[in-house]
């Protein structure tokens, strides 16, 4: 989902929802605007006045009074200009705030489907960039869009006071270049759209030779690699020097039309001058609004230039925003559970929409306070699809699934999450402390709540070794502890907020077999009456379950405990005599 | 970006200078660009100037026998023929510069692709990848921007001022100096502004630095805020990160925007000055109004120059900070070129020796320690031991990928040092824990190692490595694009896709670096029969924490500190009860009775 197509309005819809607070300063933007505008339209009037009636009649002493007004007129230009962009860098500002908060809070809904489904990298990017580049539009808008017909208009009005049959004039330069530039501009705006993906793709090309550096030289592939980019980066090169040329256009366009103009305001405007019709200042101002009025037009195209990386960012934005969570949370949704710690899936399973096969297909598991149940199977049988069900990560496509005697779907979201401790299959730990890591799921536990779990963890000796304890730093995602040490603090974390269900997702794996069968002995100590459902790799670790469901291919093809899997499921024996090799013989 | 604002380069000019030394090849073209840009300018200087002239003859003809329209209209002819050339000048100016920027940039990034392949792997551990990878692809894109906006618009400003100084003081040396007044002023109003607006910049860039920081960790952790049911408390410390970077941001923008008014400002008073005193001069009679209609518009294009290079110099200044950082990679120090005559290897038998091998990167840490080691064609070589006893790197030593420091290693007889390296790793089809897919399809990863493959030959090793499965049950199937997280590819996944790729390779030799850790037992059991079907007759190095899986390999090393301390095949390590019996000893602790 990184290239989708661009959303038709989404930038005026993203933009019209949420400039709407902000409408008092808009007012006053354009009020100021039209002030400093209004007050830049005057100086060539007084120049004129200055010729006119100064320079014409040989009066110094109107030269001088005229120039003062002028003076005074470019002071409230300045100032008027000033105060605008005051208002519009707040306002604008203030937009990209709004519109990154209402992301950033619209993701904090979406499941782990549609997560998955945008991608963290692409979320971030959206939320990030992208908002940028709509608040960098805005800002432009507000400083310039509004000026430009403010300017252009009264241009228009001011030479037309300076001479009406020359004005005429303008009906043919305005267009012409409104003209040269619409046709300059339609030529780039796919190319722009182009060269960003073409940088897209290099980028991407060298951060994989950079990734997989090891298998690109374990399998010789140097060369292939190089053709690849050198592919890649011809095509970069190609659209580039499209864009570049028709850039280039660009400048000697406008000043042709400028210049041509200029010339044509002195021929027609000396004929009216000859003829006694105008004054000559008039003709000074007159080329001087011209100007003006082209100066507009150009700055609402560079506008334009600037609107479709900008309508492109609204676009993904707008997507975002309107994507739906498909894990919904039910109105009247259930705060108590009539029976805490049960786990009932019935005839559930998960399919990718599209997909040939389903993940789970007809699954049921049962679970019960003060059991363990234990899901085996292959890789890809489905077991983490299975777990991730019942905290709702995403919803089962059929079936249901129960918690607490509650269809997950009718359950208060805060409830449910009070009552499971998922610990998953590659934690994930925060930057902050141990400690803050530790109270993610009980902000309340004291620091013997923590050692304790850490205890039961196995983690306390190498928390305890630490220089800084319960303090000592965490790195983004736990980089800086082993993989073993993140799956216990993990653990610990999912320990200290005291749920009805456990849920480890082959937690124990990263674990050596002696930590392994200490830290869950240590679990069945004290999880009492606690309902504890294990997915694992290692029969050693779940021959002791009180009900083993054996997956393959998504589907159930055995349940009951080690000893009756062992008569009755081959699969079943097949894991296990592919990990004894011991006992077996 | 806010990299760039921090590092102040140190060696500007070194990298100005080798970034135009770069651009030799294009000299014809810069030339070229010169000469245009000199064209458009000197002709587009004339405009006013015979506008000016216009004026003039409008002005007194109108005041006195009437307005001479031949001579007008044979000035203004003049006036078209110049606006024409210069147009033409500018047009084939921009087109120059486009095509020296895009190939100087061209070669930047060839140039670094080219050098990422010959940097030694040492390089890649020593520096952290995101800071690699920051300087191919932004600071590259960095330094493409900055020459660009350069080329185009430096030279062009430059010589657009100088055209219009000498103008103006042609036209009247005294009035020529009031308008040069304003460029001090200019500059220091910019100072000012910019001075205030830096430290602004720099909260900005580091409260976006924070803000973007936890949106990281709120979306990559996405499923443990939901499990924990803390997206409120996200909410809050995102609302209070978003709060200060909006009254950093605001005030940034709002003291830098205040630029562009302040320089019309600066620009309006030379107007008003130059109005005043050229009505004055008129009056009196020391000037032709043509003049200072003339005048008027030089200072008009006076200032534009100006801004553009004001707002130049920071573009210039974060360039050629991103270009000392690329120069930086194209500097590093490469592998070892290959031998002048390489010793050819051809499709090897598989004897392997390593004779007396240490391997260090820095003295005082040896890696491997005089290991020796002598490996029969077809020998299935496992390597056990604790992490960190360099086991890996004992295979990277093989596959050449480190160089060693003593002794030597053969293939076949043939010292690995002497031969190509190409010809070496071709030899060798190798699975890495690290399971490195690229963004393309299924198929097409599965394909990696080998040119021109059918979709046959790819399904076959697909379902040789139970990889066929568990494709099926995606939307796409073989044609599913593994996106960088591979969001519905596990890493189990992966790695099956990653030993599908070496089995599709069909090479001579095998390493298998915990090629299977990931995979769950009975999946690598089937994979074990697979590959063993594959390592017949290959010679083959298996690094495996599991040791069930290692049971049958023809001898097993035991390593620890760089150095192999036991060697022999299961059964007489295990008799021999030393390293390796206390380690599967660890390992089953727990028999299971059937």
């Amino acid at each position: 989902m990184t290239d989708e197509p661009e959303r038709r309005g989404a930038l005026l819809r993203l933009l019209r929802t949420h400039l709407r607070p902000y409408r008092g300063a808009i007012a006053i933007v354009v009020l100021l605007q039209l002030a400093q505008t209004f007050a830049s339209l005057l100086l060539p009037a007084l120049n004129a006045d200055i010729i006119n009636n100064g320079v014409v009649k040989g009066d110094a002493d109107h030269i001088l009074g005229s120039g003062a007004v002028m003076l005074a007129v470019t002071l409230v230009q300045v100032v008027g200009a000033a105060a605008a962009i005051y208002f519009a860098a707040r306002t604008a500002m203030a937009v990209g705030r709004d519109i990154r908060a209402s992301v950033f809070a619209r993701v904090q809904t979406f499941s782990v489907r549609e997560l998955g489904e945008f991608g963290a990298p692409s979320l971030i990017t959206r939320t990030t960039n992208d908002v940028q580049q709509v608040q960098m539009v805005t800002m432009l808008a507000l400083a310039s869009m509004v000026t430009a017909p403010i300017m252009g208009v009264g241009g228009v009005i001011m030479a037309l006071g300076q001479d009406v049959p020359l004005s005429a004039l303008l009906v043919v330069v305005v267009p012409a270049l409104a003209l040269a530039m619409r046709l300059i501009l339609r030529g780039m705006g796919p190319l722009a759209g182009f060269v960003q993906q073409r940088i897209d793709r290099v980028n991407r090309l060298l951060r994989e030779q950079i990734t997989g550096i090891r298998v690109v030289r374990a399998f010789v592939r140097e060369d292939h690699e190089r053709e690849r980019f050198a592919d890649a980066n011809g095509e970069l090169m190609g659209v580039a020097l499209g864009v570049g040329k028709l850039m280039a256009l660009m400048l000697p366009a406008i000043m042709l039309v400028m210049e041509l103009s200029n010339a044509a305001v002195m021929w027609f405007g000396g004929q009216r001058v000859d003829a006694g019709a105008m004054p000559i200042g008039a003709l000074f101002a007159f080329l001087h609004y011209l100007m003006q009025i082209l100066m507009s037009t150009l700055m609402a195209t560079f506008m334009v230039l600037q609107l479709p990386r900008a309508r492109v960012s609204a676009g993904r934005i707008d997507e975002v925003l309107s994507t739906a969570t498909s894990v919904t949370v039910a109105e009247n949704a259930v705060t108590d559970l009539p029976r805490p710690g049960h786990v009932d899936v019935r005839g559930a399973g998960f399919r990718y929409p599209g997909a040939e096969r389903p993940v789970l297909h007809d699954v049921d598991l049962i679970a019960r306070p003060g059991q363990t149940t234990a899901v085996v199977g292959s890789t890809g049988s489905g077991k983490t699809t299975l777990l991730n069900l019942l905290p709702r990560l995403f919803d089962a496509t059929e079936g249901e699934v129960r918690i607490g005697e509650v269809d997950v779907r009718e359950l208060a979201p805060a409830t449910l999450a009070g009552s499971i401790g998922f610990v998953p299959q590659k934690p994930y730990l925060f930057s902050g402390t141990i400690a803050s890591n530790l109270r993610y799921g009980n902000p309340a536990a004291t620091d013997e709540d923590l050692w304790h779990a850490l205890d039961i963890a196995q983690a306390r000796d190498f928390v305890a070794a630490l220089p800084d304890g319960l303090d000592a730093p965490i790195g983004q995602g736990g980089s800086n502890v082993s993989g073993g040490q993140r799956q216990r603090l993990a653990i610990a974390r999912a320990l200290v907020a005291k749920p009805d269900i456990y849920l480890f997702d082959d937690s124990f794996s990263a674990l050596d077999n002696s930590t392994d069968a200490a830290l869950r002995a240590a679990l069945a100590r004290e999880l009492g009456d606690a309902t504890v459902v294990i997915v694992a790799q290692r029969i050693s670790t779940i021959r002791d379950a009180d009900r083993i469901v054996v997956l393959d291919g998504g589907r159930v093809v055995g349940t009951g405990t080690h000893s009756e899997l062992m008569d009755t499921s081959d699969t079943y024996r097949e894991i296990v005599l592919s990990q004894d090799t011991v006992g077996a013989k | 970006m806010n990299t760039e604002e921090t590092a102040k380069p140190d060696d500007f000019s070194g990298s100005l200078a080798r970034l135009l030394r770069m651009m030799g090849p294009e000299r014809a073209l810069l030339a070229g660009v010169f000469t245009a840009g000199l064209g458009y300018v000197a002709l587009w200087v004339t405009v006013p100037l015979i506008f000016g002239h216009v004026t003039d003859l409008i002005f007194t003809g109108a005041r006195g026998p009437g307005i001479d329209f031949t001579a007008v209209g044979t000035a203004l002819a003049w006036a078209l023929a110049a606006i024409a050339g210069s147009s033409g000048f500018a047009w084939a100016q921009g087109r120059l510069t486009a095509i020296v920027a895009q190939r100087l940039a061209f070669r930047l990034r060839e140039r670094s692709a080219d050098k990422l392949n010959r940097l030694p792997l040492e390089y890649f551990d020593r520096s952290p990848r995101g800071e690699v990878l920051s300087r191919v692809t932004n600071d590259i894109d960095n330094v493409s921007e900055a020459l660009q906006q350069v080329l185009s618009r430096v030279a062009i400003s430059l010589l657009t001022l100088l055209g219009v100084v000498v103008m103006m003081f042609w036209l009247s040396p005294t009035m020529a100096l009031l308008a040069l007044v304003t460029i001090p002023v200019a500059i220091v109003i910019t100072r000012a502004i910019a001075k205030r607006a830096q430290p602004h910049f720099s909260t900005q860039w580091a409260t976006t630095g924070k803000l973007n920081g936890h949106i990281e960790e709120m979306y990559t952790g996405h499923a443990l805020v939901k499990l924990f049911g803390r997206q409120r408390e996200a909410i809050a410390t995102f609302a209070e990160h978003n709060e200060k970077l909006y009254t950093a941001a605001f005030r940034a923008q709002f003291v830098s925007g205040i630029t562009q008014p302040a320089m019309s400002f600066v620009g309006n008073l030379t107007y008003v000055m130059v109005a005043v005193v050229g009505g004055l001069r008129v009056a009196s009679g020391t000037m032709s109004l043509g003049d200072v209609q003339a005048f008027i518009q030089y200072v008009h294009e006076f200032n534009h120059p100006i801004t553009q290079l004001a707002a130049m110099t920071n573009i210039v200044q974060s360039g050629l900070a991103s270009a000392e950082r690329v120069f930086g990679l194209l500097d590093a120090e490469e592998q070892r070129p290959e031998p002048l005559r390489p010793v050819p290897l051809g499709t090897v038998r598989g004897r392997v020796t390593f004779e007396n091998v240490s391997f260090r990167y820095s003295p005082d840490k040896p890696l491997i320690e005089d290991l020796s080691l002598s490996v029969r064609p077809g020998q299935t070589v496992a390597i056990v031991g604790p992490t960190g006893a360099g086991k890996s790197t004992l295979v990277n030593l093989l596959m050449r990928f480190y160089e060693i420091s003593e002794g030597r290693i053969t293939l076949d007889g043939v010292d690995i040092a002497e031969a190509h390296r190409s010809q070496v790793r071709g030899n060798i089809g190798m699975v890495l824990q690290d399971t490195w897919l690229f963004g393309g399809t299924i198929a097409e990863n599965i394909a990696y190692g080998v040119d021109d493959v059918t979709r046959e030959r790819i399904v076959e090793a697909a379902r040789a490595t139970h990889v066929d499965r568990f494709v099926r049950t995606l939307p796409d199937g073989y044609e599913t694009v593994i996106d960088e997280e591979g969001s519905n590819v596990s890493a189990g996944e992966k790695q099956l896709i990653t030993i599908a790729r070496a089995f599709l390779a069909d090479p001579a030799m095998l390493v298998l670096d915990e090629a299977t850790s990931s995979v769950d037992t009975r999946t690598e059991v089937l994979l074990q029969q697979a590959m063993s079907s594959l390592r017949q007759d290959r010679t083959s190095f298996v690094i495996a924490h599991r040791l069930s899986t290692i049971r049958d390999a023809d001898v097993i090393l035991v390593m620890d500190s760089g150095r192999i301390v036991e060697q022999g095949d299961h059964h007489a390590l295990l008799a021999a009860g030393g390293h390796y019996a206390r380690l599967y000893a660890a390992q089953f602790a727990q028999p299971v009775a059937a």
